[in-house]
């Protein structure tokens, strides 16, 4: 049997691996992929005091710091039994909110935007960053200032721009002024009509090519799975708050769940070649990695959040989310590629809903904080992180001292489904005997970049392409030919 | 002049390295003028064959971030440290140990144990754990050893500079940065990127005199935003950290944690903190002291929370 190793991705934090299997035919087989990596969290966090968790737990991830910074002060919330003043929890959503903008538009220009603005199959000496700012190089500097916008939000805000320090359980630690208000809010302004550039942008590149549409619908690139995404009272999506709502393969309510019942509707599953887990639908089972109902795999990505809702909470956002489902044939769409329109359509939320928040009376109000007075004992935080349902679990001693800690990670919950995905689209794209070219390669990690993956959880960088290295064994191990990325 | 050759690469770190590499912004370019990116897995494409072929002390410069917590880890640095003539340990990660460092409070059995058995959401009836070689129908899968004990780059390989920081802050980065390209960098050994003094020498924060009858935690104070953090009895570790950073955590209201590390002179922070700490209690009753210690109750989280891999203690012994 012939083995293509595509190792190291090296946009993975540690070196994720990809290993491709063929027959005798040529066909492949099967592919893993594996996570070399692990930090132990969950187990060094016992004994810390449950209040620094918020800023301990942030450092899973320098790219989406935000996001754990959040689900993990919801979490201590919850194990204080204190509710946050209306004022704390619109500051902090309006920091998650400029966080959105920022990271989504990371990764839709920088990741995986050169695939769609310079071609899939184009040289990729220009297929990155580089080439799509020479393309279109007003949207390129557009992009660098909205990141930086974004950071100054999250800084003013919360204290930092990476690793923020803001959150604590019961609130914030400051509050925000007049004139720092009328800062974000000009700020906002600006990253709303980002936000509107950028649907233009998808549709002028990415749907007004036959082509590309063509591809996103491609049979390689489909699967059939649950959905999961958290939605607010109306079933509208929500990045900070609510409930977690499942919809199975037809896009019908599977469950909604509060955070605390998590441990009732998710599993993970161990396999001995990875050190990622594989989180399942509990009630459904671990079947392996295929799709389909009776198999308990579910994905959580922006494209499964818009499936799993009824609709966006602003007007912009639920137009274009209208607009995509009408596009694409109804509810729910399986197609991954698809998971890149869905992610400009919640960038434009994020940034309609900054602006709102901006311009909410209560944003400078003086309760941004208050004292918890209960014994600690054990709580639940979920929020979407940009890449899946982000949960954190502590269970602490009466002086909130962690004694235990659980956490299902943004992109953990896409384990299975990414696995699938890469198989699926090698499976489509490499038969017997046909070159294995650059290109075919590129096609191979677009299936998985759509998931813009950050196992680890880092995954951003600032190249478009994801280079790679195949090499192809002959069965006893000898290397036959070595493919690689100049 | 021949361009300057630059490499980074992380480790046992989460990324925030990179983020606060491109803090410096549209310097980039500036630096894109003077240096060329050889090697760096979240900027360019180069990739591990090719740093191997690259001849020993090519590269001139090169900024590792993350800790040293498995053999792909260290492999990497080993190869970098002999492609490079000057070595720059980047962030708390390979400086000190940081965040991921704790895990030296527990090890390899204690981690797995925890993460694929215990933990209440995994599903493992047949006690499976990761494998560095698996036999699967296809073929053989390996993953790198997962090691008992995080190192900092400076217990693995021999490094010339030291930028700290979780994450370090852009102007500092940009300040190392220029100092590599005008050939302007100190003697080895020095950390770069920061001051020598302790943060509270740059904490906007007036500051009286310390007598403090009792600590308190973040929750359960709204402390004076104008006044010395550690006078109101939180345990700010500005007085055990070194500066740089321009005080953000207490400039929002938060007490520092310490990702700066020791101050200049100072080996080990969490001892600088603790003595700083004993210092200030108001009180000579040996019961009240002991009653006010107590009250703290998590000492290597609240001392040590960046530097145990560097500190004295290192790690945890497991029984």
């Amino acid at each position: 049997m012939k083995r293509i190793s595509i190792d190291p991705i090296t946009r993975l934090e540690g070196h994720g691996k990809i290993e491709i299997f063929l027959d005798d035919a040529g066909e492949v087989a099967n592919a893993y992929l594996q996570i070399p990596e692990l930090r132990g969290f969950e187990k060094f966090s016992e004994g810390r005091l449950v209040e620094d968790m918020p800023q301990i737990t942030e450092r899973i991830c320098g790219v989406c710091p935000e996001a754990h910074h959040m689900a993990s002060v919801k979490a201590v919330d919850d194990v204080f039994h204190v509710d946050p003043p209306p004022t704390a929890k619109k500051l902090r959503e309006l920091m998650y909110s400029a966080f959105y903008v920022f990271d989504h538009a990371t990764h839709f220009y920088i990741l995986s935007g050169p695939d769609f603005v310079i071609g899939p199959e184009a040289d990729p000496a220009v297929r990155n960053v580089l080439g799509v700012i020479a393309k279109v190089p007003k949207v390129g500097l557009e992009v660098i200032k909205a990141r930086e916008m974004g950071h100054e939000i999250v800084e003013i805000v919360a204290g930092r721009k990476i690793h923020p320090c803001g959150a604590l359980p019961g609130g914030m630690s400051h509050g925000l002024n007049e004139e720092q208000r009328q800062h974000i809010e000009e700020m906002a302004r600006s990253l709303l009509e980002f936000a509107k550039l950028t649907i233009k942008v998808f549709d002028d590149v990415v749907l007004a090519n036959k082509a590309y549409v063509d591809l996103i619908l491609n049979d390689s690139y489909i699967h059939r799975t649950y959905y999961m995404g958290l939605v607010d009272g109306n079933n509208k999506v929500n990045f900070y708050d609510g409930k977690v709502r499942v919809v199975d393969p037809e896009g019908k309510e599977f469950v909604k769940y509060a955070p605390r019942e998590y441990l009732e509707h998710i599993a993970e599953h161990v396999e001995p070649w990875t050190y990622l887990k594989f989180p399942y639908l509990k009630k459904v089972g671990w079947k392996g990695l295929i799709d389909g109902r009776e198999s308990g795999v579910y994905r959580a990505t922006p494209l499964s959040r818009l499936n799993a809702a009824d609709g966006m909470a602003t007007p912009l956002a639920q137009a274009e989310y209208e607009r995509m489902y009408s596009t694409l044939g109804g509810k729910p769409v399986h197609a991954t590629l698809a998971t890149h329109w869905a992610r400009v359509i919640e960038l434009l939320y994020a940034a309609e809903h900054l602006l709102d928040l901006s311009l909410d009376p209560e944003i400078t109000g003086p309760n941004y904080r208050v004292i918890p007075t209960a014994t600690p004992d054990e709580g639940v935080g979920i929020v979407e992180a940009p890449r899946g349902t982000l949960t954190h679990h502590y269970i602490t001693d009466e002086y909130g001292v962690v004694k235990k800690a659980n956490l299902i990670v943004g992109t953990t919950n896409n384990n299975a489904a990414i696995s699938m995905s890469i198989k699926r689209a090698a499976q489509g794209l490499i038969r017997g005997g046909k070159e294995i070219s650059e290109g075919l390669l590129n096609k191979i990690e677009m299936a998985f970049r759509a998931y813009d993956p950050c196992f680890g959880c880092a995954t951003h960088s600032l190249n478009g392409q994801m280079p790679l290295e195949v090499k192809i064994h002959d069965s006893q191990g000898r290397v036959l030919r070595v493919l690689k990325r100049p | 002049m021949a361009k300057l050759k630059i490499a980074g690469y992380w480790a046992a770190s989460c990324g925030g390295c990179e983020i606060a590499t491109l803090e410096i912004g549209d310097k980039v370019l500036k630096l894109a003028e003077v240096a060329d990116i050889v090697f760096w897995p979240a900027l360019v494409d180069t990739k591990y064959h090719a740093v191997e072929q690259m001849a020993d002390k090519s590269i001139d410069v090169c900024l590792f971030n993350g800790a040293i917590q498995t053999s792909d880890n260290e492999h990497l640095a080993k190869l970098l440290r002999a492609k490079s003539k000057v070595m720059v340990a980047y962030g708390s990660c390979s400086y000190e140990g940081c965040i991921p460092g704790l895990a030296n409070l527990t090890n390899r059995k204690g981690v797995f144990h925890r993460v694929y058995i215990e933990t209440p959401s995994t599903d493992n009836p047949k006690n499976i754990f990761p494998q560095t070689s698996y036999q699967m129908p296809e073929g053989e899968l390996s993953l790198p050893e997962f090691y008992d004990t995080v190192r900092t780059l400076a217990q693995t390989v021999e490094v010339d500079y030291f930028v700290p920081g979780c994450p370090p802050v852009g102007k500092q980065t940009w300040a190392v940065l220029e100092a590599i390209v005008q050939g302007n960098l100190p003697e080895p050994g020095s950390v770069v990127g920061a001051g020598t003094r302790a943060l509270c020498e740059e904490c906007p924060r007036t500051r009286q005199e310390k007598k403090i009858k009792a600590f308190y935690r973040p929750h359960q104070i709204i402390p004076d935003p104008d006044k010395c953090l550690l006078e109101q009895g939180l345990l700010c570790a500005g007085i055990a950290t070194r500066e740089g950073c321009g005080a953000l955590c207490p400039r929002a209201n938060m007490p520092c944690t310490g990702c700066y590390g020791p101050p200049a002179g100072v080996i080990d922070q969490g001892v600088k903190f603790m003595s700083a700490v004993a210092s200030i209690i108001d009180s000579n009753d040996p019961n009240e002291i002991a009653r006010i210690i107590e009250s703290i109750r998590d000492p290597v989280g609240t001392f040590y929370r960046y530097s145990l891999p560097s500190s004295m203690l290192r790690r945890a012994r497991i029984k």
